[in-house]
């Protein structure tokens, strides 16, 4: 009886905190598509808003896209072989590296940013491409690719793989292609979800780095909540939704699978 | 098949020392000579330093500076281990999952460029050797232990290897597989003639399998020599504990016998001593009617195993003394007993220093 009253609870807390976070969530996705907002649904169902963002921001959501997609590559080039490199090699310098790496992690993006502004914003053209956000994303998304695929490295034993390969005749990158990264797959999958979703969603830093050419979604979102209507901001939040929820629910389906294995 | 063609590369492993990086001296300067085809068993209790060896032989480990490894006479000891044509059998098997039986035992062939359709040929040849048939297109993870553990072999056999690594192979299985897989193995080495180290703490198998047995102590060699050298004449007490049961008595020696509290039991060689550390096999004595004179002693407790008898026996030493018996003699608890020893199954040991 007194468990019973205690699931209860918990179950009406656990909705309670759901509610708390998905009103505002929904409410504002209904704000973009009504024809006005202050009057309320009755007023009348519309995809005008949603049509309104893609003429004014199109532009800030195809950078996104390819900024996202961008730093998902060099993550992928760059640290995956780091990772490999960081987890056979083992070793005090090993361990250094990896701590500077994900030394990103504990700092505050907009302090990443100030960095990069004060170490490159004198190479002009450099600090006006893109370019210039995509390292700044590769440098805030880079530890999430590393620990991901290292923590799947500890699960498959990968040391002792890359061994079995070696003593077949496998020179390293022969043993990189053929058995390590298809073994880290689940890894390097979960990993690169994380990276295109926090490329994605990315605001601090990209907001100190951008210039008015150089937009992304998160930053004409913040844009248009300045200086637009109500319905075209929410519409605005509709579009990042449809775009970022797909990859939430597939990173937790990942997740999932790989507790299961 | 029956007749035995030699393969493989004799090795020597000179000076080969290893002191990793924190610190830790996990094997002695230690010198080997492994003779083509060759079974060479490294046998000795865990940490003792066996697969340390193993590795620093397979390329995976550097000795300390000064130690070489040589193949056939070849300097190797700069070779990474992708250059030294090892087959390596692992402790965990490191069979890659994402691939089938079959490609994993071709994978060293791919690596090396042979063709498809000779590659095919010389992996269904494996196949049968090492009795896999049907479970070429299985992935790893639908692998019964002895059936990866097979995979391992014929992955590492494929390749016609200089030598072949083996580092305890058979931990990972039951008690029964172990030992018949022992066997499969001990006949496989002996077709392929190929050869060998292998790395045990089971002593059971050092024995089956090992030309040679190297017994290790802590980083160092204890003894080298053929199964029966090891068994019949441990070089020391650690020896003759490790490998197999054996009573060891402590005892003064008055010219050609030792003095023991049962009696005096006479002994082959005793050189100048006149104190003893005496290693006797527990089948090597006898029981016999309690004798006017020699060694006596009463029976503390029978343990009747089948094929034969446990016996511990007290008052005759200063120890109990652990006997084998046939299964056929009838004894119990609490009678007096004569035992009678060969003075040559007595082996004196050095004093313990
Ligand atoms: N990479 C390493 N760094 C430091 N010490 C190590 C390392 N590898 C092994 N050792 C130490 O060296 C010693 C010998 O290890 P080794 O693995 O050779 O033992 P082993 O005889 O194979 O034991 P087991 O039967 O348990 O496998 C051990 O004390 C071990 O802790
Ligand atoms: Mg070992």
């Amino acid at each position: 009886m007194r468990d019973r009253i205690i699931f209860i609870l918990q179950l009406l807390f656990t909705l309670l905190v759901a509610a708390f976070l998905a009103v505002p969530a929904a409410l504002s996705i209904a704000a973009g598509v009504t024809v006005n907002y202050f009057r309320g649904i009755q007023s009348g169902i519309t995809l005008q808003w949603v049509a309104q963002v893609w003429e004014l921001y199109a532009g800030t959501i195809m950078a996104s896209i390819l900024i996202a997609l961008g730093t998902l590559a060099v993550t992928l080039v760059v640290g995956i072989p780091a990772a490999y490199a960081l987890y056979v090699r083992g070793g005090r310098l090993a361990r250094l590296v990896e701590e500077i790496i994900t030394l990103p992690l504990a700092i505050p993006g907009l302090a990443i940013a100030l960095a990069l502004l004060l170490t490159y914003g004198g190479f002009g053209s450099f600090r006006r491409s893109w370019l210039f956000i995509l390292a700044g994303h590769v440098i805030f998304t880079m530890p999430f690719m590393v620990r991901s695929v290292m923590a799947v490295f500890a699960t498959i034993d990968v040391k002792s793989l890359d061994e079995g390969a070696a003593s077949l005749g496998a020179a390293p990158w022969r043993r990189f292609i053929d058995v390590i990264v298809p073994n880290a797959a689940p890894g390097i999958l979960a990993g690169s979800l994380m990276v295109v979703t926090l490329s994605l969603g990315e605001f601090n830093l990209t907001w100190m780095l951008h210039t008015p050419l150089t937009k992304t979604l998160p930053v004409g979102l913040a844009d248009s909540y300045a200086s637009m209507r109500l319905e075209v901001a929410s519409a605005y939040t509709l579009i990042f939704f449809v775009m970022i929820i797909p990859l939430l629910v597939a990173m937790q389906w990942i997740g999932e699978r790989g507790n299961l294995r | 098949m029956s007749t035995m063609t030699r393969h493989g590369a004799a090795l020597k492993v000179e000076n080969c020392g290893k002191t990793f990086a924190d610190g830790t001296c996990a094997l002695a300067r230690a010198t080997l000579d492994i003779a083509q085809s060759e079974t060479l068993v490294l046998l000795g209790p865990s940490g003792c330093g066996k697969t340390t060896l193993l590795r620093i032989v397979a390329g995976l480990e550097n000795p300390d500076a000064g130690g070489r490894v040589l193949f056939d006479g070849k300097d190797l000891t700069r070779q990474p281990i992708e250059k030294r044509n090892v087959g390596m059998v692992f402790q965990s098997y490191a069979l890659f999952p994402n691939m089938t039986v079959a490609d994993n035992i071709g994978y060293g062939l791919k690596i090396r460029g042979v063709k498809r359709a000779e590659r095919a040929a010389r992996v269904a040849e494996l196949v049968v050797l090492t009795n896999l048939g049907g479970l070429e297109d299985r992935r790893i993870d639908q692998l019964s232990g002895g059936q990866r553990q097979r995979v391992a072999l014929a992955r590492a056999v494929a390749i016609r290897p200089s030598v072949l690594l083996l580092d305890e192979p058979l931990t990972a299985l039951d008690a029964a597989l172990r030992e018949r897989l022992r066997g499969e193995l001990n006949s496989l080495l002996r077709t392929l003639g190929i050869t060998a180290i292998y790395v045990t703490h089971d002593q059971a198998e050092a024995m089956e399998l090992g030309d040679r047995i190297v017994v290790m102590r802590k980083g160092a060699i204890a003894q080298i020599g053929t199964p029966r050298e090891i068994y019949f004449t441990p070089a020391d007490r650690f020896v003759a504990e490790f490998v197999g049961a054996a009573n060891i008595i402590e005892a003064p020696i008055d010219g050609t016998h030792l003095v023991l509290p049962g009696g005096r039991q006479p002994i082959a060689d005793s050189g100048p001593r006149n104190q003893a550390v005496a290693m006797v096999r527990p089948e090597t004595i006898g029981i016999v009617e309690a004798p006017a004179s020699g060694l006596t002693g009463v029976v503390d407790s029978v343990r009747f195993a089948g094929d034969r008898q446990r016996i511990i026996v007290r008052g005759a030493a200063s120890i109990p003394l652990t006997v084998d018996a046939p299964n056929t003699i009838k004894v119990h608890a609490g009678e007096r007993i004569g035992l009678s020893i060969e003075p040559n199954s007595i082996r004196l040991l050095p004093a313990e220093g």
